[in-house]
């Protein structure tokens, strides 16, 4: 039998390679929208959480708000409460290290521990994927805000701007799977497309959450 | 502060109370089931309006051009069952191309 936690390794690896076109296109969209290095770099390191640092800077280069943008972010990494609740059993620790290791709850780092079912694997692969991750998307970001960011052109030239749809589109695919997260889906689209015309920049996405109405009966 | 500044510490502090709950606060129980089938919904229609916003809006209008031809390509790489990184690539690719094509 192999290794199970080299193939945890392996795993969190992989994962920690396909955030880098993201996180590139990250960069390159702080710089686009006129932010400085490091913040580009504050995004990718405190926030640490793609969708949501992509919905933050879209609303403000969109001419959004503070507090729409800081919304809009907010509610797409509201679901890290749930992988934490998840996770909670496998990372158990003293205090200071549980509050240390929270701040990797994201979406690749718990695909990486429930791939285990071990709690103490669970532990392993989180902490692997995690870390991955986390080095992997810091310095794609710094790449793609210092070296691909002041090169509009070339973000254009190269389709890099399709990335960000495309990458929201990845993220949302496993859930059409399900009839009531379809449901909230279309709920959701039919909400930000009425508002789009009307609302402030930002608006639109953050009452797309209001889509969740149409998930919920039935259920 | 400028808004960049702001916006990223004070999403920075609200995720990582999200991110944080479960560790720190409540160890091996679970959340109320309603809420937790709550949690599970939000991001779909959050992700549906992000893939709307940054596809085919430009300010407050909509705007139909290549980025919609990477779109419809992704979501094919996707059907497909192509990983995340061969979907990325396949939507800028089909935008590059479509937007030399088009001028």
């Amino acid at each position: 039998m192999p290794d199970p936690r080299s193939a945890l390794r392996n795993r969190a690896l992989s994962i920690g390679l396909s955030t880098v076109p993201f996180g590139l296109a990250f960069g390159v969209a702080c710089a686009q929208a006129g932010l400085e290095w490091w913040e580009a770099a504050g995004f990718s390191t405190v926030v640490f959480g793609g969708s949501a640092q992509f919905a933050a800077v879209g609303v403000l280069a969109d001419g959004g708000a503070v507090g729409a943008a800081i919304a809009a972010g907010a509610l797409l990494n509201l679901r890290s409460v749930a992988f934490g609740l998840l996770l909670a059993p496998s990372l158990q620790g003293p205090l200071w290290w549980r509050a240390l290791v929270s701040q990797w709850m994201i979406d690749e780092s718990t695909a990486v521990a429930v791939s285990a079912d071990d709690p103490v694997l669970r532990r392993y692969g989180y902490l692997a994927g995690g870390l991955s991750v986390f080095v992997l998307w810091n310095a794609a970001t710094l790449v793609g805000v210092l070296a691909l960011g002041r090169a509009g052109d070339l973000v254009t030239r190269w389709g890099l701007d399709a990335t960000i749809p495309a990458a929201f589109l990845a993220l949302l695919w496993p859930r059409l799977a399900d009839p009531a997260q379809r449901r909230a889906m279309a709920l959701g689209v039919a909400i930000a497309i009425a508002l789009t015309p009307i609302a402030p920049p930002g608006i639109p996405i953050v009452a797309a959450v209001l889509g969740v109405l149409a998930g919920l009966e039935r259920s | 502060m400028s808004p960049a500044t702001l916006t990223f510490l004070g999403l920075g502090l609200l995720s990582y109370a999200f991110k944080a709950a479960g560790p720190l606060l409540l160890g091996g129980r679970r959340m109320p089931r309603s809420l937790e089938r709550l949690a599970t919904l939000v991001p779909g229609p959050l992700l549906a309006a992000l893939v709307i916003a940054s596809s085919i809006v430009v300010d407050r209008s909509f705007v139909f051009d290549a980025r919609l031809a990477g779109l419809a390509a992704a979501a094919i790489a996707l059907r497909l069952r192509a990983n995340f990184v061969v979907v990325v690539i396949v939507a800028a690719a089909t935008t590059a191309v479509a937007r030399a094509v088009l001028g």
